[in-house]
C-alpha cells in the first residue's frame, strides 16, 4: 500500500504485469474511489464551464463525456478531468485525487452567474472496469448490454450512480460512480463478474503506453496542454476561457516545448521520471514519465523537448545511473489496441 | 517462505552459497516477494572487486530499483547471463537459476558475520 493523495491505495493486488495483463487481454478493475467528483448546475452553468475549461461545453451534447483542461492565467495547466452533461443544465465533473481541494478553491473563486458547484468528493466511490471483456462484466453486473458508444454517461439514480463508458487505459470499458457506503458491494459484484484487481501500478503503465498525460508528472501549472500535445482538446474559437490569449499566443509564434514520446532503443533498465535526456551529447530535459512497457517489452518515456528535436525519428539519449542508452522520438500512442 | 538451510544470509536480503573459496550470489525468496516484478537484471561484471557490503548489482521490478549488495568482499568471477535475457528467473527461482554472480572470497572470516537460515527467518520474521 502507498499513500496517494491522502488515501492508502495499492500498487498492485497480485503483480503489475499480470494486472496490466489482465487489462490488455480481459477485464481488470480499478478502485479510483480517491478521484473526485464535482457537480455544476444552473441556467448559466454551460457558459461558466465554458470560461473556465478547454473544450467546448456548449457543444457537448446531453448524455456525453469530454476530456478537458482547466487553465491559469498563464495558460498551465491546474487539472486535466472529465466533463460529463447529464442535462441541459447539470454537469458532473471528475478530477484528479491530488488536485480536488485546488480544483475546488479555485472554481469556487471564479464562480459567476446562475450556477451552483459543490464538490461531493467524498460520498462517491468509483470503479474503473476496462479490457476487451469489459462488455461481460458489464452485462453480469447490469443484466443489459453495455453502451457500444464510448464516453456515454448514464445516471442509473438520480444524483447516486452514473456510469460512463469512460476510461484510462485505451481499452473498452466503463466507469461506474456508486454512493460511498455501497463501494464494497460494487466491488465485489465486479469481482464475482470476472473482472480481475488492478492496482495503481498497472493504471500507471497502461495509461503511460497510450501517451495519456498524467497531471503532477506530464501536466503542469507551466505548461499549457498546447505544449502537452493536447490541442485537440482546446477550443480557440470559444471567446474566452482562462489561459487563451497564452495559448493563442503560442499559436502564432513557437511553441517553446513539446512533450515527446519516447521509445528506448537500447536494452535499458526501465526508464523512470526525472532520467535526463541528451540530444548530441548534452542534456536536454528530462523525462516527466517513464517505463518498462509490459505490453511492448521495451522502455518508453515521455519529456518536454525544445522543438527543433520533437520529430518523429530524432534520436536522443536518456541517462539512468550514469550511462546513456539510445532512444527515438516516436509517434503517440506507444501501444495499439489489438483489433 | 522458502530459506534454504545450506545458505548464509545478509541482512539486506542477499544468500551466498559457499563452496570452497568460492561463493555463489543471490536474492532471496522474500526479496523477490517483496521485489514482485523483477524485469531487469543486471550482474556485476567479470573481474570487478567488491568489497562486503558494497554495491554489486542492480535488480528493477516495475515500480523500483534496487541495488543488490555483496554478503562478501572478493573478485567476481562469473556473471549470470540468463537473468539479464530473463529477469523473471529471479523471481521464479531465486535460489537456483536467479542466481546473480560468482565470487572468489579474499575474507573467508566475513562469512560469520552473515545470518544462518534460523537467523534469518528471524530477521524477517518468519
Amino acid at each position: 500500500m502507498v499513500e496517494f493523495a491522502g488515501w492508502e491505495m495499492p500498487v498492485q493486488y497480485t503483480g503489475i504485469l499480470q494486472e496490466h495483463k489482465a487489462v490488455r487481454e480481459a477485464c481488470g478493475v480499478f478502485d479510483i474511489s480517491h478521484m473526485g467528483e464535482f457537480f455544476v448546475k444552473g441556467p448559466d452553468a454551460t457558459a461558466w464551464l465554458d470560461a473556465l475549461l478547454t473544450n467546448s461545453v456548449s457543444r457537448l451534447p446531453v448524455g456525453q463525456a469530454q476530456y478537458s483542461l482547466m487553465l491559469n492565467e498563464r495558460g498551465g495547466v491546474i487539472d486535466d478531468l472529465i466533463v460529463y452533461r447529464l442535462a441541459e443544465d447539470r454537469f458532473l465533473l471528475i478530477v484528479n485525487a491530488s488536485m480536488i481541494e485546488k480544483d475546488a478553491a479555485w472554481m469556487r473563486s471564479h464562480l459567476s452567474g446562475n450556477v451552483e458547484f459543490e464538490n461531493r468528493s467524498d460520498a462517491f466511490a468509483a470503479l474503473a472496469i476496462q479490457g476487451p471483456h469489459s462488455a461481460e462484466v458489464f452485462e453480469k453486473i447490469f443484466h443489459r448490454p453495455m453502451p457500444t458508444e464510448r464516453n456515454r454517461v448514464e445516471e442509473i439514480k438520480p444524483s447516486r450512480s452514473y456510469i460512463a463508458t469512460t476510461g484510462y487505459t485505451g481499452e473498452d470499458g466503463f466507469e461506474w460512480l456508486v454512493p460511498a457506503s455501497e463501494a464494497a458491494n460494487a466491488w465485489n459484484a465486479a469481482l464475482a463478474a470476472g473482472a480481475v484487481p488492478c492496482g495503481l501500478g498497472a493504471r500507471d503503465t497502461l495509461r503511460l503506453e497510450m501517451g495519456y498525460p498524467l497531471n503532477g508528472s506530464d501536466l503542469s501549472p507551466d505548461r499549457t496542454p498546447l505544449e502537452a500535445g493536447l490541442g485537440f482538446f482546446v477550443d480557440l474559437k470559444k471567446t474566452a476561457f482562462t489561459g487563451r490569449d497564452i495559448l493563442l499566443d503560442q499559436k502564432a509564434t513557437i511553441l517553446p516545448h513539446r512533450l515527446c514520446a519516447i521509445r528506448v532503443i537500447d536494452k535499458a533498465p526501465p526508464v523512470r521520471p526525472h532520467y535526463k535526456v541528451y540530444v548530441n551529447g548534452e542534456p536536454v530535459s528530462e523525462t516527466t514519465s517513464g517505463a518498462l512497457s509490459p505490453s511492448l517489452g521495451y522502455g518508453i518515456a515521455m519529456a518536454y523537448l525544445p522543438p527543433a528535436y520533437c520529430d518523429i525519428g530524432q534520436e536522443v539519449e536518456i541517462e539512468v545511473r550514469d550511462r546513456r542508452f539510445r532512444a527515438v522520438i516516436v509517434k503517440k500512442p506507444f501501444y495499439k489496441k489489438q483489433p | 517462505m522458502n530459506i534454504p538451510e545450506n545458505l548464509r544470509y545478509a541482512a539486506s536480503h542477499e544468500w551466498i552459497l559457499v563452496e570452497g573459496d568460492t561463493g555463489t550470489v543471490g536474492i532471496t525468496d522474500h526479496a523477490q516477494a517483496e521485489l514482485t516484478d523483477i524485469v531487469f537484471a543486471e550482474p556485476p561484471a567479470m573481474g570487478k572487486t567488491v568489497k562486503a557490503g558494497d554495491v554489486a548489482a542492480v535488480v528493477e521490478s516495475v515500480k523500483a530499483a534496487s541495488d543488490i549488495y555483496s554478503p562478501v568482499s572478493g573478485e567476481v568471477i562469473e556473471r549470470n547471463e540468463a537473468i539479464e535475457a530473463d529477469p523473471a528467473l529471479l523471481n521464479t527461482d531465486p535460489f537456483g537459476q536467479g542466481w546473480i554472480y560468482k565470487i572468489r572470497l579474499s575474507d573467508p572470516a566475513e562469512l560469520s558475520a552473515l545470518n544462518d537460515a534460523a537467523g534469518y527467518r528471524a530477521q524477517i520474521g518468519g
